[in-house]
């Protein structure tokens, strides 16, 4: 641990309220408290720590849910139009089963790193249901996310480059040798490996010529090479010639230097901060990171740096994260709602402008001060409305008038609320359910300091 | 699928996001705008600009066709259209069959087509080719939009240039001042202590680091939004118009709120709106004849509406795209990403009709049509035609016009 003279930092308290905030998705009712008295260093072993999801008992109570068969069979265009509706209502079912329960599993987890890095990677190699019409297979492509999301980035690629939500999501399907299709390939470079700028247009057509061939079977949920359907030729990808197929184009992408910066760049603007980690930063995360492409070894270096003590490192939340944090506080479980109020929370969060499984484009959604438009002010009170009504507010409730605003603060774990929104807060002091969903809005809550 | 937005562009672009978005936190007050449209509202004779961003880059080829052209048959056998099927504007060209509104307003001398329009060395990446759109800057990264500069330039007011979507796109962001974000939809906010206690919230609070400030700012603005649109748009028949405006299509939506703000003398000068999903790598044809039967019924009823007022009259609209496509299709019955599009400016204010070169079919740079019209000369000409301020102070030294397209 560097520390840097004259540089304000945060208190003990703090930084491990950031670690659970930027590693997790805050604190559930004591857990500050707990991380606290254990300490910085303990608290981030624990996150850390690849034996935690086996052994965490909030996830396994919270199993994937069965979806059933696979409603939608593209090709069978001779559907008659109560059939098609029939199957447009069954895919919305799973959607929102799907939806409801990840949602439920971030809100439960005891480990929660490997929701939040799932959730990282999902916004990552953003893939939209709405697009690949087939929630099995978007369960699929999360289940590999969480199983490989905190190994080494090499798998997970290799996972991803071959992923059946994914190949459809990026018509990687229609990708066959003398036919390219050179959707998945740009992206895979620009968006997924590299970053604009570290490659050409030839480059994306010979990489195009690399991932030729390649079906999905939605049935048995899988994607595999066709031989025919494949480019046999020699391409040549960044100064690189061969017969190269999917795993030998991950592996030389990679390889370039450029590739860890990139994922170290991601990794910090959606855990740290939305202004870019200087040179000697990233430096440092590269080096964490590693030969071995080590997820863990990037978030340990994160935890290290200096800047990630600072409290100018603020990091807004994600309309998902900030429901969720919330809803662990609350102790609301998105699957014990009733029906209608998780209705209303998954369209809560689409008025935010975020819904788990369709992100906006292969882009992933916006990050920082792009989420705080004039509209989602109002969207994020009614959800945090909503939330309250079903939330457990003991804490609060039970605490005296005078003591509500701090107790409403130790709830959300919030370091401390500023004297305009103590302020605000004090005309709802009368009601527990109000003072949290106003105090839920406050920026000290929306921003995680 | 909505495979393409602003928001993959805001997310993504690095090339502009980042600076531009910190630099949006500016002060647009909104009590300032109201009190702006009593006080001193658009003046009847002023010209109001609004841009209309296709996100995930518009098949040109497709949209303006040159359906009798045998190269582009052959080029794209199962994605062309026949001559019958288009909706002819003459010089073997014709508007894709989902344009009927815009037909009836070519006819009308509304609409201006400017053909071929691109920037050279052209980019095939969706986030760099809107970022060099929407920086106008396409020899090297820029972190400002071009209205953004403009607001800038035009300094003492930054209440000018509004966007009416979620996301503030980066054409609005200055170096010291950026447009405001306003949703389409109405806002209710809460009445009583709770209503007061969310006002709260949005008073600054010194000491506070910046995203903090920022945020109570944008909950200062939604107060002053919420009485604005209250004006504009009337307020009880809101939840009615919401349930329209979702049937309706999204930029419908976004365009009934800007021709709100234009009937109620809000001295916005420029508006910002959008429309995704152009990304048509495969399956192309139906598709993108949906999107533009969408852009089609949107921009023809919020020109037919603009042309009932005086104020109205004085808008502009521009539409354009990041790129159009690869003239031959690919074998999804879709096509790659291309290069040079047609532009459209509509409104009272235009001289409709054809303006620049329809790049040709055959003489080709690596498969994608060759330019003929710098997007600069469509920004400057509007820049000076319609908001009045020299162009020069925006886009430097760039010197190509589009001539005749404006009213004088």
């Amino acid at each position: 641990m560097v520390i840097i003279v004259g540089v304000p930092t945060l208190d003990e308290r703090a930084a491990v309220r950031r670690l659970l905030d930027r590693f997790g998705f805050g604190p559930r009712p004591g857990e500050l408290d707990a991380a606290a008295a254990r300490g910085f260093d303990a608290t981030l072993a624990a996150l850390l720590d690849p034996g935690a999801p086996a052994t965490d008992a909030g996830a396994r109570a919270t199993p994937p849910p069965d979806l059933g068969d696979e409603p939608y069979r593209p090709g069978t265009a001779t559907q008659d139009q109560a059939a098609r509706q029939r199957t447009q209502a069954a895919l919305r079912d799973q959607e929102r089963r799907l939806t409801v329960w990840w949602l439920d599993r971030m809100v439960a987890a005891d480990a929660p790193l490997a929701e939040r890095l799932t959730w990282f990677w999902h916004g990552h190699f953003a893939t939209s249901v709405q697009k690949v019409r087939s929630v099995r297979l978007m369960l699929k492509q999360n289940q590999t996310m969480r199983r490989l999301g905190g190994g080494d980035f090499t798998s997970l690629a290799r996972a991803m480059i071959a992923d059946p939500a994914m190949l459809i999501w990026l018509d990687g399907q229609q990708n066959t040798a003398g036919a390219a299709n050179e959707n998945l390939a740009r992206e895979f470079m620009e968006l997924f490996t590299l970053g604009i700028g570290h490659y050409t247009e030839t480059d994306v057509r010979e990489a195009a010529r690399a991932l030729t061939g390649w079906r999905v079977d939605r049935q048995a949920m899988t994607a595999s090479p066709v031989p025919r359907r494949h480019d046999g030729g020699t391409k040549t990808v960044l100064g690189v010639t061969g017969n190269l197929d999917a795993n030998s184009l991950v592996d030389l992408l990679l390889n370039r230097p450029e590739s860890a910066r990139f994922v170290a760049g991601r990794i910090w603007y959606r855990l740290v901060s939305a202004d870019p980690p200087p040179a000697g930063t990233l430096d440092r995360l590269v080096a964490g990171y590693g030969a071995g492409r080590d997820i863990r070894g990037l978030l340990r270096a994160v935890a290290a740096e200096p800047a990630f003590r600072e409290p100018a490192t603020a990091l807004v939340k994600q309309p998902v994260e900030w429901a969720v944090g919330l809803m662990r506080a609350l102790r609301v479980r998105p699957a014990e709602l009733p029906e209608q109020a998780g209705n209303q929370l998954l369209a809560g969060l689409r008025g935010l402008g975020q819904v788990p499984f369709q992100p906006p484009s292969v882009g992933g959604w916006p990050g920082g001060a792009a989420w705080l438009t004039t509209s989602a002010g109002l969207a994020r009170l009614h959800l945090a409305q909503l939330l309250v009504q079903h939330g457990d507010v003991t804490a609060v409730a039970s605490a005296p008038p005078a003591g509500r605003i701090d107790a409403a603060r130790a709830l959300l774990g919030v370091d401390a609320f500023g004297q305009r929104t103590t302020e605000a807060l004090r005309r709802v002091t009368g009601d527990p359910r109000q003072l949290l969903a106003v105090a839920a809005c406050a920026p000290e809550y929306v921003v995680s300091g | 699928m909505d495979t393409i937005t602003r928001r993959r562009f805001l997310t993504a672009s690095g090339v502009v996001a980042a600076g531009a978005i910190a630099a949006g936190a500016t002060r647009l007050n909104w009590s300032d705008l109201l009190s702006a449209a009593h006080r001193d509202p658009l003046r009847p004779d002023a010209g109001v600009l609004v841009v209309v961003t296709l996100y995930g880059g518009n098949d040109g080829l497709n949209t303006v066709v040159p359906a009798a052209d045998h190269a582009y048959q052959d080029a794209r056998p199962h994605l062309a259209y026949q001559p019958q099927e288009v909706l002819d504007l003459g010089e073997g060209l014709g508007l894709n069959p989902g344009m009927k509104g815009l037909k009836r307003l070519w006819d009308a001398k509304q609409l201006a087509v400017v053909r071929g329009v691109g920037y050279p060395q052209p980019d095939h990446s969706h986030f760099r080719s809107m970022a060099i759109w929407q920086t106008a800057s396409p020899g090297s990264a820029q972190t400002t939009g071009w209205l953004g500069r403009w607001l800038d330039a035009t300094g003492d007011d930054p209440l000018r240039a509004v966007s009416v979507e979620p996301v503030l796109p980066p054409l609005l962001a200055g170096e010291r001042a950026a447009g405001g974000s306003l949703p389409a939809g109405g806002l209710q906010l809460p009445k009583g202590q709770l209503g007061v206690a969310f006002a709260g919230l949005g008073s600054p609070q010194p000491g506070e680091g910046t995203l903090q400030a920022r945020a109570a700012k944008s909950l200062a603005d939604l107060q002053n939004a919420a009485h604005v649109l209250g004006g504009a748009t009337g307020g009880k028949a809101s939840a009615a118009k919401a349930g329209q405006q979702r049937t309706r299509g999204a930029l419908a939506a976004q365009l009934d709120l800007v021709a709100g703000l234009v009937e109620a003398g809000v001295p916005t000068r420029a508006y910002s709106v959008s429309l995704g999903g152009f990304d048509t790598h495969a399956d192309e044809r139906g598709t993108q004849e949906r999107l533009l039967t969408e852009l089609d019924g949107a921009l023809a009823g919020f020109v037919d509406r603009m042309g009932r007022g005086d104020r109205g009259r004085q808008v502009v609209v521009l539409v354009y795209s990041e790129f159009g496509r690869r003239v031959r299709a690919n074998a999804s019955q879709g096509t790659d990403h291309g290069t040079a599009g047609p532009v459209f400016l509509l409104g009272q204010g235009v001289r409709g009709g054809f303006y620049g070169e329809q790049p040709s079919l055959t003489d080709l740079g690596g498969g994608d049509l060759k330019e003929t019209t710098d997007f600069r000369d469509v920004y400057a000409t509007v820049l000076e035609g319609v908001l009045g301020t020299e162009a020069g102070k925006i886009l430097g030294d760039h010197r190509g016009r589009i001539d005749g397209v404006l009213n004088a």
